[in-house]
């Protein structure tokens, strides 16, 4: 795994992307500062972080799109799969060496609040938590990319899909506001977004009978709950988005509260994705 | 010590290979020979861990490579097709990659890799950037890579495609001197290549093993009759003559030329016997034999043959 890590850690240093990386989120950050902490004059660095996390949408992705992808473009995949090591020790070294990369800017970012101190009146606490819950947020939407990386040998293709997901999940409490919170219109919307869900699944594991099985669950959970009770089917859509949404949760944290459910969300999201790269680069195996 | 038993893979439908079993020893250079498609890049993916197998077995000295991968893949070097380089790195970073990953550190490490700088010879481009090499570099870089970390059994995928004459001559030099302290398996469908450096070849066909010998023993495995042609400068009217008092002979055509030009088929097992005989009977009636020449079947005849006919000869 360290062997891993080192050389990944060598890639992004010899070429731009952890530079870019970088500077767009402290670019983006020092935006937010700007604005709320100087201009605004408002002593709060959490709201700076609220600011900057939709620059995820766009250098997740493009820090994330090459690292499964591009080993399979250019057949250094085998290298892995020959190596004596295990898969789970090559996504782990990988997953690390991002982790380092986004890190580093991190802790420059930290020392804002200590710089702001001061000069007036800045409650750490919640600066330094909700700093912490942003670098724990970013590890999940790490860990997306890098299973996103690991569908497709085509890089472009995997930041595509990743800034769709990752801009999905930023607004879909908004989105899901548009739909009407009645029951009827609930049922409708959860249909068709699990028929969304099902199309990828099909696509994903190539097994037809999987899809249809979990379309026919899904859809008949929906339908009975719908003639037995009504009233829970309302306002159903925006509460389970606001549950998945990564970003929805971070705002709990912007307003001062260390909330543990979001932090075991995140990290679970974090397992889950490792977990999926892992049993992605298996299937190669098995083709 | 590498045992294949029963191995199976199959695509969907396609069946890559087919119940292939063969057992290699140590220290020899084998050939895996085949047309293109013949199941010997799946077989060797299988071999190295890179490919699951559908059935079947493979122990690397006892190493079951699917139950103890870690134990088996240490003993293994592998170059495949495509040699897995990172075009950003420079060879000595590289190979500094692959040798942690076998679990090399410290002074091991450096030794390691000076060692296998300089036995590919590629000492001269160690700190530049690999996607800047030319072909046969290249090919080098990835066979240090397999050499790293001084493993028992090395497996070279076609390690010569695409390399210019020189450079494909190097690489068989270098292929040759890793026999003498490793056991090399490497893949090929050009037959002079694998008679020029094995001393086991394998051919498979179709997903199975269709030989598995010595070069040498290979080509007596062959039955088509063999042939002798003679050149004379005496008339065709006296060559038909002459060649007609000779026994064993199958077939005959004689064309004029500069001089006249018999091409003999015969069936008989002993050549010689007949070529010597050819030889008194010409000097029996005082004509010049001006050049005779044997033509006996060589790799290139067994391995139409074989992969044509199918026949399981082990």
């Amino acid at each position: 795994m360290k062997a891993v890590l080192k050389h990944e850690l060598r890639i992004y240093f010899h070429s731009l992307t952890a530079y870019i990386f970088g500077a767009f989120l402290l670019a983006f950050v020092g935006i937010g500062a700007v604005l709320y902490n100087l201009q605004a004059a408002v002593s709060n660095f959490e709201f700076v972080l609220n600011f900057s996390n939709l620059i995820f949408v766009v250098i997740v992705p493009i820090l994330t799109m090459r690292v499964i992808a591009e080993e399979r473009k250019q057949k250094t995949d085998q290298l892995l799969y020959a190596l004596p090591i295990t898969t789970s020790q090559v996504v782990l070294g990988k997953y690390f060496a991002l982790l380092t990369v986004y890190l580093i800017p991190l802790l420059i970012i930290s020392i804002y609040p200590l710089i702001f101190s001061r000069f007036g009146e800045v409650y750490l606490p919640t600066s330094y938590g909700s700093i912490l819950s942003f670098f724990i947020m970013g590890s999940a939407l790490l860990a997306l990319g890098v299973f996103i990386s690991s569908l497709t040998e085509n890089q472009g293709f995997a930041a595509g899909i990743g800034i769709a997901i990752i801009l999905l999940n930023f607004y879909s409490v908004r989105l899901s506001e548009y739909v009407s919170s009645t029951a009827l219109g609930s049922a409708i919307a959860m249909s068709v977004i699990i028929i969304a869900l099902a199309a990828i699944i099909r696509y994903l594991t190539k097994n037809t009978n999987l899809a249809y099985g979990f379309c026919i669950i899904f859809i008949a959970i929906i339908l009975i709950t719908y003639y037995v009770d009504m009233t829970i089917l309302e306002g159903l859509l925006t509460d389970i988005m606001k549950k998945l949404s990564l970003f929805d949760r971070f705002n709990v944290f912007v307003n001062g509260i260390f909330d543990m459910t979001s932090i075991v969300y995140y990290l679970t999201l974090i397992v889950f994705f490792l977990f999926l790269s892992v049993q992605s680069l298996e299937k190669r195996r098995y083709n | 010590m590498i045992t294949v038993e029963n191995l199976t893979k199959h695509y969907g439908d396609i069946i890559a290979v087919d119940d292939l079993s063969f057992e290699i020893e140590e220290g020899h250079v084998y050939g895996f020979l085949g047309p293109n498609g013949a199941g010997k890049t799946t077989t060797m993916n299988i071999m190295t861990g890179c490919l699951s197998a559908t059935g079947g077995h493979v122990k690397i000295y006892g190493h079951d490579i699917f139950e103890e991968p870690y134990e088996a893949k240490k003993l293994i070097g592998f170059l495949p097709e495509q040699p897995p380089l990172y075009m950003s790195d420079t060879p000595l970073e590289y190979l500094r990659f692959v040798g942690e990953a076998k679990g090399l550190r410290g002074t091991e490490l450096e030794q390691q890799t000076e060692q296998v700088i300089e036995q590919t010879k590629i000492a001269g481009v160690k700190n530049r950037s690999i996607s800047k090499l030319s072909k046969g570099y290249k090919q080098r870089v990835g066979i240090a890579q397999a050499l790293i970390g001084n493993p028992k059994v090395i497996i070279l995928d076609e390690p010569t495609v695409g390399l210019d004459p020189i450079q494909i001559i190097e690489i068989r030099d270098l292929i040759k001197e890793l026999g003498k302290k490793h056991t090399v398996i490497f893949s090929s469908h050009i037959l002079s290549e694998v008679q020029a450096i094995c001393d086991q070849v394998l051919i498979i066909s179709k997903g199975k093993l269709v030989a598995f010998d010595k070069p040498e023993n290979l080509e007596k495995l062959l039955l088509s009759p063999n042939e002798i042609t003679i050149t004379s400068n005496a008339t065709v009217k006296e060559v038909e003559e002459i060649l007609a008092g000779i026994n064993y002979i199958a077939d005959t055509s004689i064309e004029k030329k500069e001089h006249v030009v018999a091409r003999i088929k015969t069936d008989f097992d002993d050549i010689y016997a007949v070529s010597g005989a050819i030889f008194t009977a010409f000097a029996a009636k005082q004509k010049v034999l001006l050049e005779m020449t044997l033509e006996k079947a060589d790799l290139e005849d067994i391995f139409i043959e074989l992969t044509e006919s199918e026949v399981v000869n082990k």
